[in-house]
């Protein structure tokens, strides 16, 4: 009953490719994995927004969007409504092939990395033995996408937006993957499925993540700062400040293309956060061995909204950096701090996870994020200001 | 340490998502259309026409003596005088507007109508719900709908509508006393010619000088009483009790 429970999806589609003839089993398989995927992060999607609106307004003390459906739940659907009927403006001199293009790509691309992120106990799109390194190369496509869309547009907003966007994100699509490496070096595989599976299984009462050894801590909030700035949210939101560019690369975009680039973005955060997950947290293995039972997908949906819920948090805490601030944390301490991780993790496979390894991989993770805070620190602190005269 | 004003900003945060669920005083939101607060008495909003009494058409204050309409920063009053006059709350023919409308596109609220208007005529209201269907005529607000009987203004303005009413009884109470003296000058004048004595005595002369305006409350001092509604712009406490000279 648990495993039927656990593998129903799987089974489901099983039962489904039975009734297709062969000829057509390939494609229909294909579409049975895509489109479960699409609707659900679709559905993922438009429960965030009003999520985070109103996440957001309590943190300010608002109510948030109350008025469509019971306590505004329905207003994804008015939002879409709006965008889909709105007028899609496109200015006269821009290049209209890659202005169409780009929300188009920006999908695409977000879309193509979750075919590697399991999403339960079998459920896989695509079980490549180089999953992580697909997820990145296609995640990195998005920043084509986001040039595209500025440099098309012909509009100084755009291009200043799209420009800061590309520095961004390849300024931290290096801690990105560096702090990838750890777990792979321990897993052994670049293989999702096999990262997921190197992790399952519990000591004493702990369960096997590697978020729970001091290298995997370190590693997981350096993927999640780094993931966060890939995916162009506050604090990192600079590519598209509206106090400083209007939209910054999708000023030029209106109606049902702005929403496409919109979808893009969330789930180009859900893929990150989903990978988070997958690589620290244990994707789908349950957090104690005597919750085994709840089928897999739950865990993982369970901690994907945790996650999500921890980025609205910080998205309603923290002010836009400017950017030399943002290149100052990427290339000083974001940079350093995964490669002192790596080191880490390579110690942690010697010493193993007992009082040895937690002492020598432990301190050597704090002292470093401790001496990098430091030179991180503003050398010449603002102190507070005396007036003399003007009592 | 590099992340304790994260740390710090974050339990901020969250203080405040959790308390807005469990206290009330920190989620200040009111949900307008369903909920509002009273209006402040010192709210405006969009000026109105006063009138006395039930019928607007004859307890209209306003004397169509556009003061307002010229004085209106962003001009957006219109009034067209009527030919046949009616009378005031003393029983003074005045004229009266055939035509006031206000902009209410244009209207920025400011008052000065209010202010300057030396017949209490004119006065703000508190009502801020004034979008129309309709975004040229309707917004054009004509006499009809712009006047409002005194009892919402006592209603709008408790205040302001006491020492308005209280002013305007003055007026008419020393406006009455007047009359009544002002007959009973005629009538000895007239007993006086009548005798027959050879005095040519006017009986103009023998009246006291013609008092100011009796509906022109807003003259405070009695050396300008001769001054008409032209100069009332110079009165701006004009909800101070009147010092007319006699
Ligand atoms: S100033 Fe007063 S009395 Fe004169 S026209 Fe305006 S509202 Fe009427
Ligand atoms: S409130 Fe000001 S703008 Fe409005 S009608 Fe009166 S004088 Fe004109």
């Amino acid at each position: 009953m648990i495993e039927w429970a656990d593998q129903i999806f799987v089974l489901l589609k099983r039962e489904i490719l039975l009734l297709v003839p062969v000829a057509l089993q390939p494609l229909a398989s294909i579409l049975l994995s895509v489109g479960p995927i699409m609707g659900v992060f679709a559905t993922l999607f438009a429960a965030t927004t009003v999520l985070e609106r109103k996440g957001l307004g309590r943190i300010q003390n608002r109510l948030g969007p109350n008025r469509v459906g019971p306590f505004g739940l329905l207003q994804p659907l008015a939002d879409g409504i709006k965008a889909i009927i709105k007028e899609d403006v496109v200015p006269y001199r821009t290049d209209r092939v890659l202005h169409t293009l780009a929300p188009i790509l920006i999908m695409v691309a977000a879309l193509l990395a979750y075919s590697v992120l399991p999403l339960g106990r079998n459920m896989v799109a695509l079980d490549l033995d180089a999953g992580v390194l697909f997820f990145f190369a296609a995640g990195a496509t998005t920043e084509l996408a986001i040039f595209m869309a500025g440099w098309s547009s012909r509009n100084k907003y755009a291009l200043l937006g799209a420009m800061r966007a590309i520095a961004q994100m390849i300024s931290y699509e290096i801690p990105l993957i560096l702090s990838t490496v750890g777990v792979l070096m321990a897993a052994g595989t670049l293989s999702t499925t096999g990262i997921v599976e190197a992790q399952s299984g519990y000591s004493g009462l702990f369960p096997n993540w590697y978020v729970l050894t001091p290298w995997g801590f370190a590693g997981f909030f350096l993927f999640l700062i780094a993931a966060t700035a890939e995916a162009n949210r506050s604090p990192f939101d600079l590519p598209e400040g509206e106090s400083e560019l209007v939209a910054g690369y999708f000023t030029e975009y209106s109606g049902f293309k702005f929403a496409m680039f919109f979808f893009g973005e969330y789930l180009g955060l859900f893929a990150a956060n989903a990978l988070a997950i997958t690589l620290f947290l244990g994707g789908w293995n349950a957090p104690l061995q005597i919750l085994d039972w709840v089928p897999s997908y739950l865990w993982f949906f369970a901690k994907l909204l945790f996650l999500i819920g921890l980025s609205i948090w910080v998205r309603g805490t923290t002010p836009r950096l400017r950017a030399d601030q943002l290149m100052n944390f990427a290339w000083k301490f974001m940079l350093p701090m995964s490669l002192v991780n790596i080191l880490a993790s390579g110690l942690w496979r010697f010493t193993g996870d007992g009082v040895l390894g937690w002492l020598v991989c432990g301190s050597l993770v704090a002292g470093s994020y401790y001496a990098l805070g430091l030179n991180l620190a503003p050398k010449n602190a603002v102190t507070k200001r005396i007036y003399r005269f003007a009592t | 340490m590099l992340g304790t004003g994260l740390i710090k900003g974050m339990a901020e945060t969250a203080r405040n998502f959790v308390g807005s669920f469990l206290e009330e005083d920190r989620l200040t939101t009111v949900e307008y259309p369903e909920e509002r607060i009273p209006a402040k008495e010192a709210a405006r909003s969009f000026p109105f026409l006063v009138f006395d009494g039930d019928d607007a058409e004859k307890g209209l204050r306003c004397v169509a003596c556009q003061i307002c309409e010229k004085e209106c920063p962003p001009q957006c009053i219109f009034i067209l005088k009527d030919t046949a006059k009616k009378p005031d709350f003393v029983g003074k023919m005045q004229f009266q507007p055939k035509v006031f409308d206000i902009d209410v596109s244009v209207c920025m609220s400011c008052q000065i109508c209010v202010e300057v208007c030396p017949f209490e005529a004119i006065k703000m209201d508190v009502d801020f719900e004034l979008s129309r269907f309709d975004r040229f005529e309707g917004l054009l607000i004509h006499k009809d709908e712009l006047s409002k009987p005194n009892s919402y203004f006592r209603k709008i303005h408790p205040t302001d509508a006491a020492a308005v009413d209280a002013n305007l009884a003055a007026e008419k109470a020393k406006a009455e006393a007047k009359a009544v003296a002002d007959a009973a000058a005629k009538a000895k004048a007239a007993s006086a010619a009548a005798a027959g004595l050879a005095a040519p005595a006017k009986p103009a002369a023998a009246a006291p000088p013609p008092p100011p305006t009796p509906a022109d409350p807003i003259l405070k001092s009695a050396s300008s009483s001769t001054a008409g509604p032209g100069l009332a712009e110079t009165g701006s406490g004009k909800t101070h009790a009147p010092a007319h000279g006699s």
